[in-house]
């Protein structure tokens, strides 16, 4: 067989494929070649075709079946197979694959190796991959050579011990010993690396070694832009971080050299301010005392006004982290943060944007949203809803007058109305209602708002809203605050109508106009009004039909009702603090609470299931118990669905709110013998169209001679419309024997189906 | 630490991965798909810096490649750059005048140098003629046909 093809042969070769079809092709080739090869155990060019194969694994191909080939090669004695097994089964194992752990014994040899470049590389993949298995076998292998003399191996030795101690953390104790003389090296090794894990009483070594290169004398080996060993400084400052986090005494031995790395510490180069970056990250980690802590921000500051933009971003994190705890600080340094919502870059603005958020208070709240407001306007649109609920946020926190408050609010609404989030349109209802001397402004603004654009579905929302409750104070022209503008009962009828047909409107802002409009009828517009209603009881819209063909019937059957439900509203309470779901879920439990005796409470209905609109709408009909308004036109007369030994089953019917497609039975069981029918219980079944719920009983004794019954609740879903059929089964104890029966209850009325 | 370092032409085509935490075969494909795709995506002088689940991603573009690592959150972003710069250092020292092409044709040698180079996630040497000695040591103990089972080769080639 001839020589397999050497790998820089393969590369160039595969480079020349012009699609990807040709590129498989040549690929599945070499595979075929590869694998023969490795079928005739060939020593030769073993480590030719894994290198081959690791060339292809990179392009994205298989080569599982290359594993075992590297184990072989890290058993071989020549170092070229060894450095190539290594390297694959760096790549091509993990430690998910048994096979992974063969390498243990392999590894154990080569870490006792005579070739320090050979256990090396066992170090270097026993700490890149190592499964915690292998780190167990391993661990006493590694603290050996944590104890070498060979410099070149403690390293890695070191760093490998990391590894262990990550995937084992028990075998920390192991290493304490050895590692305690490592410190005490004069050199620029990674030992300090495993300390960090390990001692408190390391502090003030560590702050010498610190001191000793910021202090020492040009070393050409370790400089980077002529700071000397900038990795190791950042590790050491990163040890010294963690040794101090909690801990008051080491915080204080360290003060000192984080004042002196702060100030002395070249700032020209990207190296500087990394270090810089260090310092300031471990000062406000540790337990630092607050001149320290000022220090560390104003360096976060002057990073602010650095011309590279990783330095200002990485300042923005970080001041981000510490707005907290250390606000003032911070705070002065307020007008370079906003100016870097002017940046171009993307994640800059992003968190100067939070920042600012974090940073307004009662005292700059009017400049602060000023020039939020400006960059809601200007900014892209990803950001938008983040900035317009800060925005409301921090205008509900810190407003200082109402009227501030929702000219702020009709500014967001009106540049950034279609990104503003669904649930900040009851929030900003609540809000407006509360403000009950700006009711007229208020609605002034929104009206002419809607005039302008009728896109944004938020703005039109609490617009129509506001229109339908307060749309007599607009129509007669009472406004304190502004200019009052001239509008008839006509021209805003004209512009709720527009709403309901225009093709911008969403089917909820449709909800909310065609309410407005019914709320607008206690004045002298009745008929337009009843016209628009009556067209709509056809909509294709189920809940636009629902709404006219209630209203519909408000003017018909409870015209004299009518005055009363459409009364303004209330001023609502708000309940919790937290977010804008609590007021909508507990809006319909919390009306009784406010006393109004005039009218009865309302029916409560569970919370997750009513949306805004839907309260909004029960609330127009104010306190009728709604399933009586139901009942009342859709009578259903009870039936008897079984009848026989002396027991009687009726079912009585409900449609059930808000959901038309649930018919509610509720069953009564009477029981005619002299002796009680004990252990009751009623089964059902429907077709497969229909779904069933079967509530629990009021009991399971039906008692003799009609002296009670037992009702049970069946709910049944018909979203088919389907003639509602059922098979019940019965089984109780009648004079101490069993009785089971079987029966077909087909006799529904239609109304409790249709 | 540093998770992973992933090496990207401008065309997307992977150059070199390094990965120091277990992860499953399909999930480093998405992974390398996600950074290629977000780094791509970028403005030429946005900052270099991303935010990814919960790693911070720091990459830098030298010439046609795409050099990209992710980070633990509590690592400092700047360093990382420098430990990219000083990987590319020792590239082009080794190579002389470093290209893409040199990484295509030798890239078992850009392992072997990011091996001397970083272990475990963290920097091992930070000093450049160490990591360069120990590479051209066992370049040199390449040459070498067999190695008798016993051979001290310390004493042909001197640790550093």
């Amino acid at each position: 067989m001839p020589a397999p093809i050497r790998l820089r042969e393969l590369i160039r070769t595969i480079r020349t494929a012009r699609t990807q079809a040709e590129e498989r092709e040549m690929i599945q080739k070499e595979c075929a070649a590869i694998r023969s090869s490795f079928r005739e155990e060939d020593n030769t060019y073993r480590c030719r075709n894994v290198a081959k194969l690791l060339y292809m694994h990179m392009l994205g191909y298989p080569a599982h079946f290359g594993q075992l080939e590297c184990l072989k090669l890290i058993a071989s004695q020549k170092f070229t197979d060894k450095r190539i097994g290594y390297l694959g089964a760096m790549l091509l194992l993990d430690e998910r694959q048994d096979v992974h752990l063969l390498m243990t014994n392999c590894i154990k040899n080569d870490l006792n190796h005579s070739t320090q470049y050979v256990q090396g590389l066992a170090l270097c993949t026993l700490g890149c991959m190592g499964s915690s298995e292998m780190c167990r076998d391993l661990a006493g292998e590694v603290e050996k050579l944590l104890k070498t003399s060979n410099s070149y191996l403690r390293k890695k030795a070191a760093l490998c011990a990391v590894h262990v101690i990550r995937k084992v953390p028990e075998l920390m104790e192991m290493f304490l010993p050895a590692t305690k003389n490592l410190l005490s090296e004069k050199n620029h090794g990674k030992e300090a690396e495993l300390c960090g894990l390990l001692y408190p009483a390391l502090v003030p070594q560590l702050v010498r070694i610190l001191k000793n290169l910021i202090m020492s004398g040009y070393s050409p080996e370790h400089d980077v832009s002529g700071i000397s060993d900038p990795f190791l400084q950042v590790r050491i400052l990163r040890l010294l971080r963690i040794l101090g986090r909690s801990d008051d005494d080491s915080s204080e031995a360290m003060n000192d050299i984080l004042a002196q790395v702060a100030t002395n510490t070249e700032t020209s180069k990207n190296v500087g301010n990394a270090i810089l970056y260090e310092t300031v990250l471990t000062i406000m980690d540790i337990k630092s005392e607050s001149g320290l802590r000022v220090l560390a921000i104003n360096i976060l500051g002057r990073f602010l006004l650095n011309n590279d933009k990783n330095i200002r971003y990485v300042a923005l994190t970080s001041l981000l982290k510490t707005v907290q705890t250390d606000h003032n600080a911070v705070q002065r340094h307020r007008s370079t943060i906003v100016d870097c919502l002017k940046d171009l870059d993307v994640s800059i603005k992003r968190r100067a944007m939070e920042l600012s958020f974090a940073l307004v208070n009662g005292n700059n709240i009017r400049g602060m949203m000023k020039e939020l407001l400006y960059f809601l306007d200007s900014c892209d649109p990803e950001f938008k809803a983040d900035c317009a609920s800060g925005v409301f946020l921090a205008a509900e926190k810190y407003a200082p007058s109402k009227r501030w408050h929702i000219d702020t609010i009709m500014r967001v609404l009106t540049t950034a109305g279609s990104y503003v989030r669904d649930d900040s349109v009851p929030n900003l209802i609540q809000l407006i209602t509360n403000s009950v001397e700006m009711h007229a402004y208020t609605v002034q603004r929104l009206y002419k708002a809607l005039l302008d654009d009728i896109s944004q579905q938020p703005l039109v929302q609490v617009s129509s809203w506001c229109i339908g409750e307060y749309g007599d104070l607009l129509v007669s022209g009472q406004c304190e605050e502004e200019e009052p503008i001239q509008v008839t009962e006509d021209e805003v009828l004209d512009v709720l109508e527009g709403l309901l047909l225009s093709n911008l409107s969403t089917p909820v802002t449709r909800g909310y106009s065609l309410t407005a409009i019914m709320k607008l009828s206690t004045r002298e517009i009745l008929n337009r009004i009843k016209k628009v209603v009556s067209v709509y009881g056809s909509s294709i819209d189920v809940e636009l039909q629902q709404r006219a063909v209630e209203y519909n019937a408000l003017f018909k059957k409870y015209d004299h009702m009518r005055p009363a439900l459409l009364e303004r509203m209330p001023i609502m309470e708000k309940t919790a603090s937290n977010g804008p779901t609590e007021i909508v879920q507990t809006n319909g439990e919390t009306e009784p609470s406010v006393p109004d005796t005039k009218h009865p409470p309302l029916v409560t209905q569970p919370a997750n299931q009513v949306r805004a609109c839907d309260v909004w709408t029960y609330h127009c009909w104010g306190y009728i118990c709604v399933n009586e308004l139901h009942s009342g036109l859709l009578v259903i007369p009870p039936m008897t669905a079984y009848n026989k030994n002396g027991l009687k089953i009726e079912f009585t019917f409900e449609r059930a709110n808000p959901n038309p497609n649930i018919a509610v039975i509720t069953i009564h069981a009477t029981n005619t013998t002299e002796a009680d029918m004990t252990e009751f219980v009623f089964q059902a079944a429907v077709p497969k169209t229909f779904q069933l719920q079967l509530l629990s009983p009021s009991s399971n004794i039906v008692p003799a001679l009609n002296q009670g019954s037992i009702t049970q609740i069946i709910r049944v879903l018909n979203p088919q419309k389907q003639q509602l059929r059922m098979r019940v089964k019965l089984t109780y104890t009648h004079k101490g024997l069993p009785v089971q029966d079987l029966a077909e209850v087909n006799n529904f009325p239609p109304q409790s189906w249709q | 630490m540093m998770r992973f370092l992933l090496l990207f032409s401008r065309q997307g085509k992977l150059r070199l991965q390094k990965w120091f935490t277990p992860i499953p075969e399909r999930e480093k494909k998405k992974i390398v798909r996600d950074m290629t795709t977000m780094v791509l995506a970028r403005k030429p002088r946005s900052c270099n810096f991303l935010h990814w689940k919960d790693l911070k991603i720091v990459y830098k573009r030298y010439a046609s490649l795409y050099f990209c690592c992710g980070l633990d959150a509590e690592e400092n972003e700047l360093i990382a750059l420098e430990m990219l710069h000083r990987y590319v250092e020792l590239l082009d020292k080794y190579f002389g005048n470093v290209c893409e092409l040199d990484i295509i044709f030798n890239f078992e040698k850009a392992y072997f140098i990011l091996d001397e180079f970083l272990l475990g996630g963290e920097i091992q040497e930070t000093s450049k003629q160490v990591v360069s000695r120990a590479i051209e040591a066992s370049d040199m103990l390449q040459e070498v046909r067999c190695c008798p089972v016993g051979t001290d080769l310390r004493s042909v080639f001197p640790s550093s």
